[in-house]
This record gives structure tokens, sequence and C-alpha cells, in this order.
């Protein structure tokens, strides 16, 4: 397999702040990674310098096979980007923005309105082609903009956080459109706070932290290396709280933490844990308020992860 | 990179067709300042409308396109903090496309401003005492003068932090260099502080111009339309030179 995108030591600054510290990326061919990160991580800075917005001060990268910084052009010739922000012209309408976009790529008008109604169709935009894209609701622009970063026929995808601000039914939408995407054989790096989103969408991700990559893992890989999911069990009698401690306790990695007075949680390495707890719940005669299974959030994945780091860093100052 | 620009500058033009503030801004806008101008002040000023709207329509052309050239920079930053710049960057075109590509959209602007104060003008009494290519003349300088004006606008477009200080800013600039000329009062009647400005306001030479190419005679003593119009292309001269070469600096530092 040949990366579609492979970064070395990319850093950049602005002023004082190091916004990238020496970030490695390589997405293979056909693939979907997920960079994974909190604010000001650096993912958009990083998903900039890919897709030739910004300069790295130091590093290298190629993206479908041609160098960032010595060959921007051939570059945006193969990318196609759906910033953070949509990108659209507010005041100009659905269609006008593709057939603008279509003839900036050099495609004649005629093509560029055929390849402009192609994909309005198929992200459901047909109506509300003829209208000004301000009057568009959120999920709509945010699918408009994905179809203008998909006008060229992109070898290479980048989605900088596709999805946040939308409400869950919107996000699935655009999660299907990520997959019929990489069934068509483009490559997808997207960049996201939300592991769930990561781990529906991603081969592999990147977790990235203050410029430095912290984790690179197969989704299965990252959830085993934070703990798998999250049980967590609310009583509806407060009474029964310290039995239900204890079953969790039983089946849970760690010991349950109480996140509020009436609520515990605790991770678990798989999916039987629930089946117990039901069973025991139910044979006991406990009613229980809430009871779910999660992945564990943004927070919890980082607290794994450099909670682990300090680990490692302590056992190389022992055999030292 | 041509193809590019024409492309980009058919965006602004389409936006200006579907948005109705920017249509006012070159069509109902010099109309109103006309009607205001001529048959408010008009009987005061110069003793009857007629005689007014022959006196000041030439300026009111001039502070039309004056306000119209200083909107390109708060259109860029707008296109910039909206992110439509990031995406017109991630397509294989030229770093100066969407740069001249605003400014042909707004040579378009421009000549729409112009013919709708022109046709206005003849409706109210306006009277066109020259040949016709003067009056061609007349709106070939008016609009060489705007090219070479909006790379201040630009330049304020590509530093100020919002579109909002953008126009702050240009109307900062665009008042003094107005109303402190020849637009709406001879400048003999004004005090002798003031006339000192005037005289070396390049914007008075650039209305002289016009009303020397309009209607045949200056409002000032003593001077040739043909040295007029030398002031006029040296001032776009010294304009271009000092803020084309800050503005395309400023720009290429954002893009």
């Amino acid at each position: 397999m040949t990366a579609a995108v492979e970064a070395h030591g990319l850093t950049k600054s602005f002023g004082k702040t190091r916004a990238l510290d020496g970030i490695d990326l390589v997405v293979e061919e056909g693939r979907v990674l997920g960079v994974l990160g909190p604010n000001g991580a650096g993912k958009t800075t990083a998903v900039r310098i890919l897709a030739t917005l910004l300069r790295p001060d130091s590093g290298t990268a190629t993206v479908a096979g041609f160098d960032v910084t010595h060959h921007p052009k051939d570059v945006r010739r193969k990318i196609g980007l759906t910033g953070q922000y949509a990108s659209v012209d507010e005041d100009l309408t659905g269609i006008q923005n593709l057939v603008m976009i279509g003839q900036l790529l050099d495609l004649s008008t005629a093509q560029a309105r055929v390849r402009a109604n192609e994909l309005l169709a198929e992200f459901d935009l047909t109506d509300a082609a003829r209208r000004l894209t301000k009057t568009y609701s959120g999920g709509m622009r945010r699918r408009l903009d994905l179809a203008a970063s998909l006008i060229g026929r992109p070898d290479v995808v980048f989605l900088d956080e596709p999805t946040t601000g939308l409400d869950p039914a919107k996000r699935d939408d655009v999660w299907d459109m990520v997959r019929v995407l990489v069934k068509q054989g483009t490559t997808v790096l997207l960049t996201t706070q939300y592991l769930e989103e990561a781990d529906a969408l991603a081969n592999e991700i990147t977790v990235i932290d203050h410029g430095r990559v912290i984790a690179h893992d197969t989704p299965q890989g990252l959830k085993r290396l934070v703990g798998g999911q999250t049980l967590e069990v609310r009583a509806s009698v407060l009474s029964d709280l310290p039995r239900i401690e204890e079953l969790l306790t039983a089946v849970g990695t760690r010991a349950p933490e109480q996140p509020s007075p009436d609520l515990f949680s605790v991770p678990v390495s798989d999916e039987s844990a629930l089946t117990t707890v039901v069973a025991t719940l139910a044979a006991e005669h406990i009613p229980v308020s809430e009871l779910s299974l999660r992945l564990p959030s943004l927070d919890e994945v980082f607290y794994s992860l450099t909670g682990q780091r300090e680990q490692v860093a302590e056992s190389e100052g022992k055999a030292a | 990179m041509i193809r590019d620009s024409l492309i980009l500058a058919k965006r602004t033009i389409t936006k200006m067709f579907r948005n109705p503030e920017q249509f006012i801004d070159v069509t109902v806008q010099p109309i109103i300042m006309t009607v205001i101008f001529v048959f408010i002040f008009g009987g005061a000023i110069a003793g009857s409308t007629t005689k007014y709207v022959e006196f000041a329509l030439p300026g009111i052309i001039v502070q039309t396109i004056m306000f119209t050239s200083l909107t390109i920079g708060v259109n860029l930053n707008t296109d910039i903090q909206k992110g439509v710049f990031d995406r017109f960057r991630s397509l294989p075109i030229a770093r100066s496309a969407p740069l001249f590509g605003a400014v042909l959209g707004d040579i378009v602007r421009h000549s729409i401003a112009i013919t709708v104060t022109l046709v206005f003008g003849a409706i109210i009494g306006f009277e066109f005492n020259t040949p016709w290519w003067h009056v061609a003349l007349a709106i070939a300088l008016i609009i060489l003068f705007a090219v070479s004006l909006c790379w201040v606008s630009v330049l304020i477009g590509m530093l100020a932090r919002s579109s909002g200080a953008v126009q702050g800013l240009s109307f900062l600039i665009v008042f003094p260099l107005t109303f402190g000329s020849s637009t709406f009062v001879a400048a003999s009647t004004l005090p002798s502080w003031l006339q000192g400005w005037v005289a070396i306001n390049p914007v008075t030479h650039v209305i002289e111009s016009m009303r020397g190419l309009l209607t045949g005679t200056t409002a000032v003593a003593g001077d040739t339309i043909a040295g007029q119009i030398l002031w006029v292309l040296a001032s776009c001269v010294v304009l271009i030179a000092v803020f084309f070469p800050l503005a395309t600096w400023a720009y290429r530092r954002k893009i």
C-alpha cells in the first residue's frame, strides 16, 4: 500500500504559541484517518498545512504524491477541503457556489452545471439549489460545503470537524456521506473531538495534544488502551447505592466513580459486563432509572493516555 | 489567471444583483444624494436647482465612486473571516485571482453607478455642454481614480481585524477627502485654512476634471481642464506606486 498523506516532523508556531511541535501523520490510500484532539490541540493547523493553506516552519509533507511546500498547485488539484466553518459564499445560491468552484477547477460552464446538479441531488439539496445559502440550515450548509469539496473528484479529502455543532440525526447523515466517499476509493483525513466519531468512521486514529502525537492506533487498540467502554447505572432508590457500587466493582477494570449522588460509572473491558449487571439487578429486584454502556469521552481518553504517559515516564525513571 | 479572475468577478456582480443592499449602493444611493443636494440645498447654495445640478452632479458622481471603491476592503475582509478565501486557496488557481476578480467586479459596479447618476441627472435637468468623447473621458478618468484608490481599501481590509473596523477606517478617510473638496460648494467660499486643504486634496482635482469634461467649465479660476487632468493622473500614479505594493504585500501575507 502507498501512503496518500504522509507528514514528518511538522512544526508551526504563531508568535510564541507552538501550534504543532513535530507531528507525524500517515494515511494509506483509500483509508480513513481520524485525528482526535481537544480544541487547540493543533488539528486545524495540521489540516491547513496539508491542504497547502499554511506553510510549516519545518518538517515535510506529501499529499497524493506531491510535496505540499514545493508543489502546492499539484496538491490542490488532488484534494478537497471542508473547513471547520462552512466556507461556501453566503450571498450566492447553492448551485451558483458549486458551478463557480467547478469553473475554477477548469470545467466548462456546461460541465460545471452537470457536476453541480449531480452533487446537489446526491446531497439532497436539489430543492434548495436556487436559494441563497445564508437561508440554509446548519446541516444543509455542511452538506453543501462537503459537496463543494467533491466537485473536482479529489483523491484525498480533508474534513475538519465535519459534525461539530450538528444534532445527532444530521451527524449521522454526514457520517453516511463519508462512508460513501470511502467506498468510492477516496482517502479521508478527518479531525474530530469525539472518539465516537473517529470510532465510527476511521480505520486508524491519531490522538494529538499540545501539537504532539500522544497515541496512534486502530479504534479497537485505542479503546483497549483507554479501558474500552464505560458502564453507568443510576439508582432509583438511594438505599440501593451500596449494592450497586459492589456490583460495579465486581465487573469493572477500575474502582467505580460517583459523578453525581445517584450515579455510579465504571470502565469495563467487554460488553458481557452489561449482561451480568442486568441479570443481577433483575434477580435482586433493584430498580434503576438509567443503565448505559458508552464509549469513553475525550476527557476520559486524555485522562487515560496522559496518565499512562506519566506512568511510562516513571518506570523509565526507575529503570535509569 | 485571467479566466479565474473573470469567474470571480462574475461572483462579485452576481452577489450585487442578489443582495438588495449592495444593489442599492450603486443605484438608489446616488439618486438619493442627488435629490438631497440638488433639491434641498440647491436653491440656497446656487439660487436655483437647475443651476446647482450643473455644479453638483460631477461631485456627486465622484463621491459615490469613492464610497463604492472603498467597499472592496470590507468585502475581502468578510471573505477571509467567513472562510470563503480558504476555499479559494485550496483550489488550483492563481493566488492573485480573488483580488483581481474583486477589482474587475468593482469596475462593473462603478459603471452602473456612473450611468445611473448621469441618466438621473439628465432627467432632472443636467446639460452636457461638451462633446461625447469628453463624457467618455470623464467616465474613464473617474474609474481609473477608483481603481487607484481601491488599493488603500485593500490594505485596510487585509490589516484590520473585522469588517466593521474596515468600514469605520474607510469612512474616516473618505469624509475629509470628499467633503473637504469642491464637491458641493466653490472653494472660494471656504475659510482660508480649509482652502489650503482643498487645494492640495487630490479629490478636488478629480471633481474639477469631471466638471470640466462634463460641463465645459471648472470652478477654479485660472486653471485649464487639461491641467486638472494631469493632476489626477499624477495622484493615480502616486496612489498606485505607494499602495499597490503595500496592498499586495499584505494580501500575500494573508493568502
